[in-house]
């Protein structure tokens, strides 16, 4: 029970699920199916693919998840260590910000 | 599933957007009651996550892939409304950084990612678990369940929005028996991810997990000391 103990205290789950989204999405992304997704093969199955347009954010530096344009395993891993980053900081900043209204306007913190 | 740009004209994706307004509006007053001290951090925590799992496309099948939608692993871990902040930031980050999804279709990709899926999966969750056993196997399947059907529900709301302004004219039978066979497939695999993930935090922090809290009350009056530790926040 020891190391189940330590695993729940303080800040050590929280590295941990930190720890295992950069890796998910800077490492295992590279091993991710190329194939096309379920809406993209369901478009061409029924005809529609062909009416999709290219995102106005095309030339974005992060675009398709790759930095700057270049396609190989570091520009996709840091691509995606650069998402986790901002989706837990844009995320986290405003759950934090809607916890402290919140406490504030109604009854005192249990 | 992310739609791009072009899929849906302009009156629909316009109609998307107002209803996804609409949801997050109701969404930030929601989240108000689900947020505390605690549970603040494991929201930023689970939106990273699902945009990281959302990276990793698994096959299902001949030449066809999927990926997590995440919306029900999101609102069992932090509450359905907070779910839909966490989603709704994923969505606009996919199609603003890394052209992920049209920017003309983030309204349609957070009603039907955002919105259908979690209101579908989270009803879904809670009618299961008013009936199954109040223990972790029985949150567990809930959440298995809940999320299978969010995956070809949020398929089929696609293509009735598709039935209102698809561009193409192309039969809407093809469209919806293509969509929803796939999505069916796709949605197994967000079953077995919801449930593994899920299992990893009930069993490191059951504490945090929203749609646990009758789990936590029944082992309470069971006598059982509650499994928050000493140090925590």
């Amino acid at each position: 029970m020891s190391a189940g103990t330590a695993l729940r205290r303080g800040r050590t789950p929280w590295l941990a699920g930190l720890a295992v989204a950069l890796l998910v999405a800077g490492v295992l992304s590279w091993y991710a199916s190329a194939s096309p997704d379920g809406l993209e093969w369901a478009a061409g199955q029924a005809g529609f693919l062909d009416t999709a347009e290219d995102s106005a954010a095309a030339g974005s530096p992060l675009a398709d998840y790759q930095v700057g344009g270049a396609d190989s395993r570091l520009s996709g891993g840091l691509a995606g260590v650069a998402g986790v980053a901002v989706t837990l900081l844009l995320a986290g900043g405003l759950a934090w910000a809607l916890r402290r209204r919140g406490r504030d306007a109604a009854t005192p913190a249990d | 599933m992310h739609v791009p740009d072009g899929f849906l004209d302009a009156p629909t994706s316009a109609a998307t957007a107002a209803v996804a307004a609409a949801g997050v509006a109701l969404a930030l007053r929601g989240a108000r009651r689900e947020l505390d001290e605690r549970t603040a951090p494991l929201a930023g925590l689970s939106a990273a996550f699902v945009f990281a799992v959302q990276m990793v496309n698994f096959p299902v099948g001949a030449g066809t892939s999927g990926h997590l939608m995440g919306g029900v692993l999101a609102a069992v871990l932090v509450g359905p409304w907070t779910a839909a902040l966490c989603l709704t930031v994923v969505l606009v980050v996919q199609a603003l950084l890394f052209a992920d999804g049209g920017l003309t279709a983030i309204g349609t990709n957070v009603t039907l990612l955002g919105l259908v899926a979690i209101g579908v999966g989270w009803g879904a969750f809670r009618l299961l678990a008013a009936v199954l056993p109040t223990t972790r196997g029985g949150v567990l399947a809930a959440a298995g369940v809940g999320a299978f059907l969010s995956v070809p529900v949020a398929a089929l709301a696609f293509t009735g929005l598709f039935a209102l302004g698809g561009v193409a004219d192309v039969a809407l039978g093809t469209v919806a028996a293509a969509m929803g066979g796939v999505h069916a497939l796709i949605g197994l695999g967000e079953a077995a991810i919801t449930v593994v993930v899920l299992g990893a935090v009930l069993a490191v922090r059951p504490d945090l997990v929203h749609g646990a809290r009758a789990l936590r009350r029944a082992t309470l009056l069971a006598g059982r000391p509650p499994s928050v530790p000493a140090g925590a926040r």
